[in-house]
């Protein structure tokens, strides 16, 4: 795989650069909103203003607030809940800790599965006992993939204290088996092929081989897993807060944000819509990016190549 | 053959174990205990708490409670924290509420992934390809509650049907067939919103299988000779497309299950998920861990189950104890 030809490719598939461009705008969106959030206070997600509660979006404050809360610009962009917090300093609080979580999460679950898979692959004729390296570690693989992963995951959620970290670890630890599998399946055609035997006589080491001379292979769809995995996660936690054990207050994620939304779907339809949408584009976007990243790494695939052959 | 099942039998046994074990160490190694589910009662004096750690074997080193809890589990008096009632009995009634939902589920996933996936693999590029690659990106990226909730807001708005609950309250006395309607219609949501992110992943997983199998020589061959487009594609080329789909069939039952708490919590569905969620709030450890165990149960019983149907598929394969392709 060539990363060149791969960029190309990508660069000419919309949906992917879209995607990318979103995630752009999302990231300098969390940058920045971290600042504001932290920096300006009357973007503090915290703060309560009973007298301004489940106002519409885009309204002007009521006269009756002291003015040094009043908001930024002067009306509150996308409105506020039923504690008068405003929810445009929520969500940029959110997109945070969504967005964290969803990386973090992705970092383990890769970390782990190519770790993995990696020894399995390369090591796996080696026997601890009776047994080789290989079985072991993909008959764990198995195990961990028998379990129904949202299941594994709410029951250990709901065991541990409610903390965003426990979280973050174990949407990473029950999310790495495919990651595995599939470096794992990679090394193994590859193992035998001769440029890795002339890396081996040449006195490169096994690190290193697994490193520079195998890993890079497996780089396109490891990163279509990894695109798919932050999505997921945050998928997962929004439906964690929707049972109530998500990350907990006074912290915000989207999850929660839309979690709370739901018991004003009449009232204040904003509180439910604006980050169920904000969660669906986002997760789109890391979707479509991976799909393209998919398309574009596997040249078979790619747009343009030859169809199938008839008419 | 029969060596083969033999040794898949055999093998998933083994598998099942070490699950057991796992979920087991995993439940008990967390912190909380049922015995501090309620901390803030006053009437709970220490005795209490210890009395209640006694009666679970809670002070008793892991391996002798997982013995404990295999033991009751298989002679069928494991009894719930809660209420006492035995453990199997309460799965079993709860799973044959979820059951109707599982199947209705996965019959939608089967028959709407094929039919999409193998024509938008026809036409790749084309409006029904974009169009279905679009809405299946939509159906997995929307969070499931927030989808469900436009969902009823939508069909109770203009439709006016009953979509809460197994069944209307009070329709006891009416005819057969309008309980049946109301048990149906009660049924067509949850169902659909299980079956949604399966449809999404199969006919996606079915026409990259298409797309790939289509490039192959002995499809341009087929083509070649002269054979009519249809038994090209129907006859050569979706068979072997098909042979990995058979090993999504396991892969697609842990979602399913998992994807049930969510569901069933929307819809008020007394299944399995509600089960778990409830067990898992009162920290009902038996139950918790049974489900686990039971969820697992199923998961490895689809997954042998696809091996055998893939051996009887595929003549490659048969006789080998098969595992599906990654």
């Amino acid at each position: 795989m060539t990363g060149y030809g791969t960029w190309q490719a990508l660069r000419r598939d919309p949906a992917a650069m879209t995607s990318l461009a979103v995630l752009a705008v999302l990231v300098a969106i969390a940058a920045a909103g971290k600042l504001l959030t932290d920096v300006v206070p009357v973007l503090d997600p915290a703060q309560v203003r009973l007298v301004d509660k489940l106002r519409a979006p885009l309204s002007a404050p009521s006269p009756a607030l002291e003015p040094t809360l009043e908001p930024a610009l002067g009306i509150y962009l996308l409105g506020t809940d039923d504690l008068g917090r405003d929810v445009l300093a929520r969500m940029l609080q959110g997109s945070v800790v969504s967005l964290s979580i969803g990386f973090v999460a992705m970092l383990i679950a890769i970390s782990v599965g190519v770790l993995l898979g990696s020894v399995a692959g390369y090591f796996g004729e080696r026997r601890i006992g009776p047994v080789t390296v290989d079985a072991v570690i993909m008959r764990f693989t198995d195990v961990m993939m028998c379990f129904p992963s949202f299941f594994l995951v709410l029951t250990v959620i709901a065991l541990l204290p409610p903390d965003i970290h426990f979280i973050m670890v174990v949407l990473g630890l029950t999310g790495w088996m495919g990651v595995a599998r599939f470096v794992r399946a990679e090394f193994l055609s590859l193992r035998e092929r001769d440029f890795v035997l002339a890396a081996r006589a040449c006195g490169i080491g096994p690190a290193r081989i697994i490193a520079f001379h195998l890993l890079p292979n497996a780089v396109g769809p490891v990163l279509v897993t990894a695109t798919i995995t932050v999505a997921s996660a945050i998928l997962t936690e929004s439906a964690l807060s929707f049972l109530g054990f998500g990350v907990q207050p006074p912290d915000a994620t989207w999850g929660n944000i839309l979690a709370d939304g739901r018991a004003y779907v009449f009232d204040a339809p904003w509180l439910f819509f604006i980050p169920g949408t904000a969660i669906f584009v986002v997760v789109l976007a890391f979707n479509l990016l991976g799909e393209g990243v998919r398309e574009a790494s596997d040249p078979r695939l790619r747009r343009g190549a030859p169809g199938p052959g008839h008419g | 053959m029969i060596r083969a099942i033999a040794m898949t039998l055999l093998s998933r046994g083994l598998l099942l174990v070490v699950v057991s074990v796992i979920a087991h160490a995993v439940v008990h190694l967390a912190p909380g205990e049922p015995s501090e589910v309620d901390p803030s009662n006053p009437r709970m004096k220490p005795e209490d708490v210890a009395l209640i750690r006694a009666a679970f074997h809670l002070d008793e080193p892991l391996h002798v409670q997982y013995v404990y809890w295999m033991r009751d589990l298989l002679s069928g008096e494991l009894r719930s924290f809660k209420d006492g009632e035995p453990v199997l009995d309460k799965i079993g009634e709860r799973f044959m509420n979820s059951l109707p939902l599982f199947v209705c589920a996965s019959v939608l996933i089967w028959t709407l992934s094929f039919p999409t996936g193998i024509h938008a693999a026809l036409r790749r590029g084309s409006l029904l390809d974009r169009g279905s690659t679009v809405l299946a990106y939509a159906l997995i990226s929307i969070p499931g509650f927030f989808f469900a909730y436009l969902l009823i807001l939508a069909v109770v708005n203009t439709l006016e049907v009953p979509v809460v609950g197994m069944r209307t309250f009070g329709l006891e006395e009416a005819g057969a067939w309008q309980r049946l309607m109301d048990r149906l219609w009660h049924l067509a949501l949850p169902s659909m919103m299980s079956a949604l992110v399966g449809i999404a992943v199969l006919s996606r997983y079915v026409r990259s299988q298409m797309v790939e199998v289509l490039h192959q020589d002995y499809v341009r061959t087929a083509h070649a000779k002269g054979l009519p487009r249809d038994v090209v594609v129907y006859r050569h080329a979706l068979r072997n497309a098909l042979l990995p789909a058979i090993t999504m069939f396991g892969l697609l039952l842990p979602g399913l299950i998992g994807g049930s708490v969510i569901v069933e919590q929307i819809f008020a569905w007394p299944g399995i998920g509600r089960l778990g969620y409830e067990a898992i709030l009162a920290r009902d450890y038996p139950v918790v861990l049974t489900l686990n165990l039971f969820a697992a149960v199923l998961t490895i019983a689809g997954t042998a189950l696809a091996d055998l149907l893939y051996g009887l598929a595929d003549p490659r394969v048969r006789g080998h104890a098969a595992r599906g392709a990654p």
